[in-house]
């Protein structure tokens, strides 16, 4: 019962404000769906919720564990967008880059979305039945869309652009890719094993090989288009640039998880087909050359939220070289997942206090964010060292488990290439930071007395509360669950 | 097996080849709008010997979308933007068929080395699904307008789906029309999309969408 409640609140809901004519009754909806999605995924660690469609919807730990974070994330960012849409709500914008005029996306469209896009992800995290969770992905894209097209200027329409069709395209060949494990599963009597994953983990010494192997490098490629996985991360700076704030933490924080959580579908049966090593040959290439490549566009970034998007291509590297790594190296990725979208949609989130007040999202132009935006600020700083990996935050716990991983494995060339790029990555994102943060504050903005309201600081305040938290102590039970998820990739 | 099989495959490969060497965009939408009806007819013929309301069904759903639904769409946009031509695409018609046969011939190369553990409706069904494939991911990187990407996205998608007919029988109702559901949401935003490239840029050259970079700070 609760899996139909989780995916039909969100979508009827997303249906209503659609039609909804009042501003702020379409911003209590909001947050109220928000809020029941939360509880009812809430209520699911204690009531494990019953299989559905004869087990084509069923949340497995995986599954439960993204979707915890795709809620509490949507929860934090339904809160921030109450005040966002506040502070939008005026008829023609000037844009602060090149100074011409626009105007927002009809705000019933926004939050419509918003809802889909939520409902999308959800269905991504109940899916076992592959040909299903290839549907929600690619019903996150076409949901997410328009999110980013909310300012509507040229240079949005160019990332949703970008972001529609590359996407696309790269989900299709997800698709060919279930085509192909389609065949995979079938035997010689034209009988087929079901593409659920109950069924292909359980006949998965019966499964064509050379087929598997086909299926996991079109999904990698599909799915890792969609994760912004180097090389195929070309949308990935311009959409999350381009959206507004609060969308580019939902992109970062909770969309690329699931198709993170698509992969790991498809290396769920590659293991139990005992042929585990071949993809994690491919992900350990992925994740460091993902690493690389973010690093290399860090460097001399001055553009701060695409900074904050390659950081994003740099932690997705992240979480694949951990299951790549395998062993101790998986329960690294999955709690790496967690602490990364919790930091980073945190840090989008006072990206949007900081673009809100100083209209330019150069980091050259923004200086003294400590002396004119105090909370913001504070908060600014905490969360690059949090994302770069400095204790005690929670993403140093977990790059650090898969550092351990990779060195007790004796593969000491990954770790070394890894702490490397780590360092430059460091260096990169803590400079820039420290330049916004520090120094003297233009006139300007400080004249300009900006207030921080709680619907803006509060939300990002308190995912900074939990990165915090989990860095110096992982709840048992939270071990526990992340344990029993890495236990499932084998 | 159907006797529609192979003449709806061989359509297929020659419109995806004409595709190739088309530049007015009026053509490219009727070649994929006659696409979308072959694999309407090609659903039906692959099952011709245990037809059943389901496969009728979806034939009828894809004829109407494929078919009906996405071309008068795009024509919509077409209308609206005022465009008639793909510009300049950035591989010659000449080299793109020249690059359609080639990749033809590696399609029938590559698929008679696949090991196929069933057996498809016919020898043609995978080397023209691969081929189609291919011709979609060429066109996509190869042209210029965005409608003519939308339309290299519906044959990419019509090669994928040949693939699915041709070789994988009996995938459950719901997730076919899932796909379709997606597919048709997918060209419903970009239409969206092109309408307002046209509005935003007075043309749907994708090509000259390059504000964003990280190159000119």
């Amino acid at each position: 019962m609760s899996l139909i409640a989780l995916l039909l609140i969100p979508t009827l809901l997303g249906i209503g404000t659609f039609f909804m004519k009042n501003d702020a009754r379409r911003r209590a909806v909001l947050v109220v769906g928000a809020a029941a999605h939360a509880s009812l995924v809430a209520a699911t660690w204690a009531f494990p919720p019953a299989p559905l469609l004869g087990g084509w919807l069923l949340l497995d730990r995986l599954g439960q564990l993204f979707l915890t974070i795709t809620s509490a994330l949507f929860l934090a960012a339904a809160l921030y967008a109450v005040g966002y849409l506040r502070r939008e709500q005026r008829a023609a914008h000037r844009d602060f880059e090149e100074g011409l005029l626009f105007t927002n996306a009809p705000e019933a469209t926004f939050t419509a979305c918003l809802l889909f896009f939520l409902a999308a992800m959800t269905l991504v995290t109940v899916s076992q039945a592959l040909g299903l969770l290839w549907i929600a992905i690619e019903a996150t894209t076409l949901a997410s869309a328009p999110l980013i097209y909310f300012h509507r200027h040229h240079r949005s329409l160019e990332a949703t652009w970008k972001y529609l069709l590359i996407c696309s395209v790269g989900i299709a060949l997800a698709l060919l890719g279930n085509f192909f494990l389609a065949v995979a599963a079938s035997t010689r009597d034209g009988a087929r094993v079901p593409l659920v994953l109950d069924s292909l983990i359980g006949a998965a010494g019966s499964l064509h090989v050379a087929w598997l192997k086909a299926t996991l490098l079109l999904l990698l490629v599909g799915y890792g288009t969609k994760m912004g996985l180097a090389p195929l991360h070309t949308w990935l700076p311009d959409a999350h640039s381009e959206a507004p704030s609060v969308v580019s933490a939902l992109l970062s924080g909770a969309l690329l998880n699931c198709a993170f959580l698509g992969i790991l579908r498809v290396q769920q049966v590659c293991a139990a087909a005992g042929q585990a090593r071949f993809g994690q040959d491919l992900f350990v290439g992925f994740g460091l050359l993902s690493m690389a490549v973010a690093a290399v566009f860090i460097i001399g970034q001055t553009d701060f939220k695409r900074l904050l998007a390659y950081s994003s291509v740099e932690h997705m590297g992240i979480l694949i070289l951990g299951i790549g790594l395998g062993g101790a190296a998986n329960f690294g990725a999955l709690l790496h997942a967690v602490n990364h979208s919790l930091t980073k949609a945190m840090l989008f989130l006072v990206a949007g206090n900081i673009l809100t007040v100083y209209r330019s999202k150069s980091a050259v132009g923004v200086g003294g964010i400590m002396r004119v935006l105090p909370a913001s600020g504070v908060l600014w700083i905490a969360g690059f060292f949090a994302i770069t990996g400095s204790p005690p935050f929670g993403p140093f716990l977990s790059e650090f488990t898969i550092l351990k991983a990779a060195l007790d494995q004796g593969r000491g060339g990954v770790a070394c290439a890894y702490l490397v790029l780590l360092a430059i990555i460091f260096v990169g994102m803590i400079t820039v930071a420290l330049g916004m943060a520090q120094g003297p504050a233009d006139d300007r903005w400080r004249l300009a007395r900006p207030s921080e309201s709680l619907l803006a600081i509060g939300p990002p305040a308190a995912l900074a509360v939990v990165v915090l938290i989990l860095g110096l102590y992982v709840p048992p039970a939270m071990h526990t669950a992340i344990e029993e998820a890495a236990h499932l990739l084998g | 097996m159907g006797a529609g099989v192979d003449p709806a495959l061989v359509l297929l490969a020659l419109t995806s080849v004409l595709l190739l060497g088309s530049s007015r965009l009026t053509r490219g939408i009727r070649i994929v709008a006659f696409q979308g009806i072959l694999l309407g007819g090609l659903t039906v013929a692959a099952h011709a010997h245990e037809l059943s309301a389901r496969v009728v069904a979806l034939a009828l759903l894809i004829l109407a979308l494929k078919g009906a639904a996405f071309p008068w769409l795009l024509s919509r946009v077409l209308q609206r933007a005022d465009v008639r031509r793909e510009v300049e695409p950035l591989v010659s018609y000449i080299i793109s068929m020249m690059a359609g046969t080639l990749a033809l011939a590696f399609s029938f190369w590559l698929s008679a080395r696949l090991p196929l553990p069933s057996l498809p409706i016919s020898t043609l069904a995978v080397p023209v699904a691969l081929f189609t494939t291919q011709v979609g991911l060429f066109l996509i990187v190869s042209r210029r307008t965005a409608l003519m990407q939308v339309l290299a996205y519906l044959v990419l998608e019509n090669g994928i789906y040949t693939f699915g007919v041709g070789v994988v029988q009996g995938t459950p109702m719901i997730v076919e029309l899932g796909i379709l559901l997606d597919v048709f949401v997918a060209v419903f935003v970009m239409g969206i999309a092109i309408f307002h490239i046209n509005r935003e840029f007075d043309h749907i050259d994708a090509n000259q969408l390059t504000l964003l970079t990280d190159w000119t700070g």
